[in-house]
């Protein structure tokens, strides 16, 4: 058994580490819950932004917040674009999901082929800065990366919850003719939203160019988790996303300083099918 | 004569090809053919096999990889590790791959939220939790399991040969399991679970037990596929055999050809993997995968039921001046005198139902006596509806007893109560919507009634699709009915099972003046043959007309029972319908 030291880094590694599943599940569990698309193109979009990020950090040295500045925007337009080929076929939630699986493929393989399928790691001199807490190590970035989720999380929550446009698209996701007949623009909503969550995955995407090792078969590392995070924060909840990444994060970092690291991948689906079967009220 | 010909020549050219496959080995043809050959036998077995569950009942799977590499990992580590003999180790394969199959299934199909794309994902999840369970165990270990030192039986001169065979075997066997499925009692529950499980369950399908069928037979060779597919691989990986493009493959490949039909994946099959070599033999290995993925968004986009299908719907077309069936017109005889015991059929007691902190039925005792027409009335939200749905187990009950000719059916599951001898009609009609009027009927009568043939099932629904006017549609689809003849359709899907009692939710609403008397006439021809009536109906002429006996429903309450007229007459009745002031 690893001592209390170990097991608490390997706790606040993990809650900070959950953050990363957080932010990806956000854009992904908005537009399942509330426009009832399954977007597996998700994890291609925030890796093709990643790689946008490394590209003109290191070929032009701009740097990071001014990339994603620049990013983000493209990836809200890929969401609008990726909107509309949903809108024109009227695709179904399992349709959705095929296609984008199809989607991510062709990402992938563009990125190999413009990036070749090699390591690529984005250098820069905060990448290892962290703060020393007692006995405890906080690395910065992923600390920048919690706040940024968790400020969106929240401000997406309360937009859902306060604004008439968040109310407009919550009934939309009941009920999408019935809200139509009371003067709820659906359509356009729907169009905000798939640019919102594109735009989610872009922020994403820098953290994972700054955070993480890139490669273009690292696309799909992060599904299971995701998803599982998805389902287990509630489909269309922001909080939820946020606070099941951070559960399954402090789990898989456990579980790696418990047992051994390449069990880790059974975690998180551990948790999934334990909270699918406990069937809890608020699920 | 020709017609028998024209009839046969599938068949026939079937045979020949068969045959002619399975001697091709003995013509020394390069490994490079056998090779590819086997690779086409290899992806039509699995992705038919994908098709068993996932295209039939609709319930797709993106974990189809699992199985195949239980399978794969079975024959490796009992061949490597203990020496089994390869043709031995395949059974093993299969029957592991099916129990992990019936196991999962066991568990996520009790899941009441469990929809189409949380079962994808579920079954995506299963197949990461395998691939890092043996990757972290003996079984791989992580350096992969070489097969060269493991025999084949010398079936035929080449070992490319002998792989050759076995493919080819594994693929005719699992296309005749397809053929045999579709052809089947299973198979038309599957393709009734796809189109709408709840009321499939209510005629009568086991949906639970077939979904769980149809899985381990679909994962069952999925693993003697993947037992197979480690000889010809030789070199076994964890990354190699869990790869997540052989679980996109698969769904791409039957989508493309058309899941819902026992042939479409084999056909998308062969065209994917032609192409897909094409690709590889020319170094464009990377592209080729681009290419697919474009290929998959076209075709759900532009070709969502496949081309086999679209071949079919092309062919109906071209016949369809033809039509091959006609269901008698059976005349509406005037009912006979009824003939009401004082036996009860039905008989509930203290029957509650909550929903979460709402009481939809708040204790109801009530007793329906065989062979008579009990009406059920009581404002919006009173709970008609919501009986209904208890007495054919579609809600399960908060507490009470429901007992239908003396045996408790209040906690049976609703395929069950349905065999009992109970069938009901739904308020906005749920027809199969991939199933013409003809199947719908007869899918009611070989779920809900007593075993017959085949032939005897056609003859009944054609009985009953004559009795309810319906003669002349029996090959439309339910799309093709306008709301009148969709009504006329549950009942005669409801007829069908030959119900001891038939519970009717509100079949008169929308209809117009004629259409209602037709309507009523009908209600009371059904009663003349010996069933027993419960109809919910807000339209109050139908109701006096119709009923021996009415109950009035009121906050989920029993508020006022006895003849229809007297009823209806009863001053607090008539407040609970009106408000108070019309009551004096």
């Amino acid at each position: 058994m690893p001592s209390a030291t170990l097991l608490g880094q390997a706790l606040i590694s993990g809650v900070l580490a959950g953050g990363m599943y957080g932010l990806l599940a956000l854009g992904l569990s908005l537009s399942w819950g509330l426009l009832r698309l399954v977007n597996l193109s998700h994890f291609a979009l925030a890796f093709l932004a990643a790689y946008l990020t490394y590209e003109l950090g290191t070929t032009y040295h701009v740097a990071p917040w001014w990339a994603a500045a620049m990013v983000v925007p493209v990836m809200f337009v890929i969401g609008l674009a990726q909107h509309w080929l949903f809108d024109r076929f009227k695709v179904n939630e399992l349709a959705s999901l095929l296609i984008t699986f199809s989607f991510a493929v062709i990402l992938e393989v563009a990125i190999q082929l413009y990036w070749t399928a090699d390591y690529r790691r984005f250098e820069t001199h905060y990448s290892t800065l962290s703060i020393k807490w007692g006995a405890f190590y906080i690395p910065v970035l992923d600390l920048v990366l919690c706040l940024v989720a968790g400020v969106l999380a929240v401000g997406t929550w309360l937009w859902l919850r306060k604004t008439y446009v968040g109310k407009a698209l919550r009934a939309a996701a009941e009920d999408a003719d019935i809200a139509a007949a009371y003067g709820v623009d659906h359509k356009k909503l729907a169009y905000l939203l798939s640019g919102m969550g594109a735009a989610y995955a872009g922020i994403a995407g820098t953290f994972i160019a700054l955070i993480q090792t890139l490669a273009p078969a690292q696309i799909w590392v992060w599904l299971g988790g995701v998803f599982a995070v998805v389902i287990i924060g509630r489909l269309g909840n922001p909080l939820g996303a946020l606070l099941a990444g951070m559960l399954i994060g402090a789990s898989e970092s456990i579980a790696m300083a418990v047992l051994e690291p390449a069990w880790a991948p059974v975690v998180s689906f551990s948790v999934l099918i334990a909270i699918l079967l406990w069937d809890p009220e608020w699920l | 004569m020709a017609v028998n010909a024209a009839r046969d020549l599938p068949k026939a050219a079937a045979a020949a090809a068969i045959v002619a496959l399975a001697f091709l080995p003995m013509a020394k043809m390069p490994a490079f053919y056998e090779s590819f050959i086997y690779l086409i036998f290899f992806w039509v077995s699995l992705s038919t096999s994908w098709a068993l569950l996932s295209g039939f009942a609709g319930y797709f799977s993106l974990g189809h990889a699992a199985f195949f590499g239980v399978g794969v990992y079975t024959t490796a580590a009992l061949t490597t590790k203990f020496g089994m003999p390869f043709l031995v180790t395949v059974p093993v394969a299969a029957a592991l791959a099916a129990l992990l199959a019936a196991g999962i299934g066991a568990v996520v199909f009790r899941l009441r939220r469990l929809r189409g794309e949380l079962f994808a994902l579920l079954t995506l999840a299963v197949t990461f939790v395998i691939a890092t369970i043996i990757l972290n165990t003996p079984i791989d270990g992580g350096g992969g399991v070489f097969m060269s030192a493991v025999p084949l039986p010398d079936l035929m001169p080449t070992q490319t040969g002998t792989i050759y065979i076995l493919g080819f075997a594994m693929c005719v066997l699992t296309l005749a399991t397809a053929w045999w499925v579709a052809h089947s009692r299973l198979g038309l529950g599957l393709f009734a679970i796809h189109d709408d499980e709840d009321v499939a369950e209510a005629k009568g399908v086991p949906t639970f037990r077939y979904k769980i069928a149809a899985f381990a037979l679909s994962a069952g060779i999925a693993g003697a596929v993947g037992g197979i597919h480690a000889m010809y691989v030789g070199f076994i990986t964890v990354a190699g055999t869990f790869e997540l493009t052989v679980g996109l493959y698969v769904v791409l490949m039957s989508v493309l050809g058309g899941a819902r039909h026992w042939l479409g994946p084999a056909i998308g099959a062969t065209a994917i993997t032609a192409l897909l070599y094409a690709f590889i033999s020319g170094g464009e290995a990377i592209m080729g995968r681009a290419i697919v993925g474009l290929i998959l968004i076209a075709a759900i986009l532009w070709l969502p039921d496949g081309v086999i299908p679209a071949i079919q719907a092309w062919l109906k077309r071209r016949r369809a001046a033809a039509v091959t069936t006609r269901a008698a017109v059976v005349p509406v005889v005037a009912a006979a005198a009824p003939t009401i015991s004082e036996r009860s059929i039905l008989q509930v007691r203290g029957v509650t139902k909550h929903f979460g902190g709402l009481q939809a039925l708040a204790g109801v005792d009530l007793d329906v006596h065989e062979g008579e027409i009990f009406g059920l009335v009581g404002p919006n939200g009173s709970g008609k509806t919501t009986l209904i749905n208890v007495i054919s187990g579609f809600y399960p009950l908060t507490s009470g007893t429901i007992t239908l000719d003396g045996a408790e059916i209040g906690r049976d599951p609703a395929h069950e109560i349905a065999r009992r001898g109970v069938a009901r009609t739904y308020q906005i009609p749920r027809p199969f919507a991939n199933m013409t009027v003809l199947d719908n009927v007869a899918l009611c009568a070989t779920f809900g009634g007593p075993r017959r043939s085949k032939a005897e099932m056609r003859d009944e629904a054609l009985h009953w699709i004559g009795f309810t006017g319906l003669g002349g549609k029996e090959e439309v689809l339910p799309a093709g009915l306008n709301l009148h003849e969709r009504k006329f359709l549950e009942l005669a899907r409801a007829l069908a099972a030959r119900p001891k009692l038939l519970l009717l939710d509100e079949v008169l609403s929308g209809l117009n003046p004629t259409e209602i008397d037709n309507a009523i006439r009908l209600v009371r021809a059904i009663r003349a043959q010996g069933a027993t009536i419960v109809f919910v109906e807000h339209l109050m002429r139908a109701v006096v007309e119709l009923s021996d006996r009415v109950a009035v429903l009121n906050e989920g309450k029993l508020f006022a029972l006895g003849k229809p007229r007297e009823v209806m007459r009863d001053p607090r009745v008539v407040s609970i319908y009106l408000g108070k002031a019309y009551a004096a």
